[in-house]
């Protein structure tokens, strides 16, 4: 079935564009699916630029738990208020918001079924659908597995469950966080809650332990973590790379076992972080081409798979940008701007796109990596030099400035999409 | 000598199967792909793997290039006496790695 569905799309691909048929007296009707960061950037793009587009908004969550700032939760920075946000703020821009989660993607009709059997169709589409956890690669792993081994990399009700796991674990507990294999969302977020754990456990449960069972060999801002770890958390934290045999090949959530090739450890909390794919939704309708992740056009965001379908976010392709809620927030920017031109008949002009990640690695202990992306018909490519990396051996002033940072930028961003 | 992992229980009952592990971090390099400047990488492995219990091989391996970056052996080791588990790795070229632990049989 999925290869049959899979050939088709790629047939679609190689038909000449037609021209969505526009409803009649109105704007045309655009469904948005996901109102995470790249969806809810999107909305409020395109509200502005095309205001007589009709904006259906599809959200299988009641409220937004962001997965920026979630790690804060799990140090115990903030509570997990911080992190969620009604949709009400976005929902009155003038959007219909539909009922339910969407659990099938046709497109070709471009028609999205929600779980209640509701059908909407739109002239075009935006998916935002965020990533899918691939529990079949580590033997053992399940969704109900996660409730025992949670991976927290949804943020929610995983959030909270890994924080209050780690609050009831005794002191002198091992902590096991297991980290997969590239490409995930958020390249530096497994380091930052390992730090924030650490920060955690220093002040809470001096006795602990961390034991990282990393995939990788390096890692996003490996130096500024190491850095901070060995300043703050020293011998605390116990990291077994790839080379080594850290990637983690299978779980027991009844013995709390955790083993790679090489390792078999018994854990008091483990969060096992498993590897990721592009939303479930673009996945079973074929749009990520059976490779996992879904290729788009480098400016307009459009699949090279689906006509009229937009993808951004995590889930799509995007060259040189890593998976990040502030990536896929521009992304939902630049992609707004593309169909407004595209409704008014113009061809969508490259734009400049940015990306900083912000990293806590302890409460008043922040560094961040900013880079400038330009989009060209190669693909988004970093524009170097461009961006900036705060340098190794900063001051505390310094760090301290850059928590600063990290927290204003994530009310500020978050109060403009949600609030 | 390469970075290498073991890993031997410190106690075992007379008579008890042991599970040894043992690995080295190595490139294994097969002869076949190219570096980032599109030359071809030269075959480099590691040939032979040895384990001795007591002074005695229990475990001999020959490498060939068909075996994945960082190879892994992991066996059955039947405790007689206490005494050290030594491994030995050796490289195309003859260069030697060593590593051992101290086997207790209560």
């Amino acid at each position: 079935m999925k290869m049959q569905r899979r050939t088709f799309v790629a047939s679609l691909a190689a038909l000449p564009l037609a021209a969505p048929a526009l409803a009649r007296g109105a704007g045309p009707r655009v469904t948005v699916v996901g109102a995470g960061y790249g969806g809810a950037s999107f909305i409020r793009t395109l509200r502005r630029l095309a205001p007589e587009v009709e904006i259906t908004v599809i959200e299988q969550t009641p409220r937004f738990h962001s997965c920026p700032f979630s790690n804060g939760v799990i140090g115990g920075l903030w509570d997990g208020d911080r992190i969620s946000f009604e949709y009400d703020g976005l929902a009155s821009t003038g959007t219909r918001w539909a009922s339910g989660a969407a659990v099938g993607f046709d497109p070709a009709t471009r028609e999205v079924t929600l779980e209640g059997g509701e059908v909407v169709t739109g002239d075009y589409v935006l998916l935002s659908p965020g990533i899918s956890l691939n529990f079949a690669a580590i033997d053992g792993y399940s969704p109900e597995a996660a409730e025992a081994m949670p991976h927290a990399w949804q943020a929610g009700s995983q959030t909270g469950l890994l924080r209050r796991q780690l609050v009831e674990m005794e002191d002198g507990g091992t902590v096991v966080v297991a980290i997969p294999r590239p490409p995930f969302r958020c390249p530096p977020g497994p380091y930052e809650r390992i730090s924030l754990i650490a920060h955690y456990l220093k002040a809470a449960k001096p006795a602990s332990k961390i034991i990282v069972l990393d995939a990788q060999d390096g890692f996003s801002k490996q130096g500024l973590f190491e850095e901070c770890w060995a300043a703050l958390y020293p011998g605390l934290i116990e990291r077994i790379p790839g080379a080594e045999s850290g990637e983690v090949e299978a779980v027991d959530p009844a013995t709390m076992r955790v083993s790679t090739a090489f390792d078999d450890i018994t854990a008091d909390v483990a969060n096992v972080i498993p590897p990721q794919r592009a939303g479930a939704l673009a996945l079973d309708a074929g749009l990520d081409g059976g490779i996992g992740w879904c290729p788009v056009d480098p400016v307009s965001f459009e699949s090279t798979l689906a006509p009229g379908v937009f993808i951004i976010g995590d889930a799509a392709i995007m060259g040189e940008m890593p998976k990040s809620g502030f990536s896929a927030a521009q992304q939902g920017s630049a992609c707004a701007a593309a169909l407004a031109a595209r409704i008014a008949g113009d061809d969508p002009a490259p734009r400049k796109l940015i990306n900083t990640c912000y990293s806590l690695a302890a409460p008043d202990w922040g560094f961040s990596v900013a880079d400038v992306y330009a989009q060209t018909a190669d693909g988004i490519a970093a524009i170097r030099p461009g961006g900036g990396t705060t340098p190794l051996g900063a001051d505390a002033d310094t760090h301290a400035a850059e928590a600063r940072y990290a927290n204003s930028w994530f009310d500020t961003l978050t109060s403009q999409l949600w609030g | 000598m390469f970075n290498t992992r073991i890993r031997v229980p410190e106690t075992a009952a007379a008579g008890e199967a042991v599970e040894i592990r043992a690995m080295i971090m190595h490139p294994m390099d097969n002869g076949f792909t190219y570096s980032t400047q599109g030359t071809l990488i030269p075959v480099n492995i590691i040939t032979d793997f040895t384990c001795r219990y007591l002074g005695e091989v229990v475990v001999q391996v020959r490498l060939e290039p068909g075996i994945s970056a960082n190879p892994i052996f992991t066996f059955s080791l039947r405790a007689t006496e206490s005494g050290p588990v030594e491994f030995e790795w050796i490289d195309q070229n003859g260069d030697v790695t060593t590593a051992s632990a101290d086997l207790t049989v209560t």
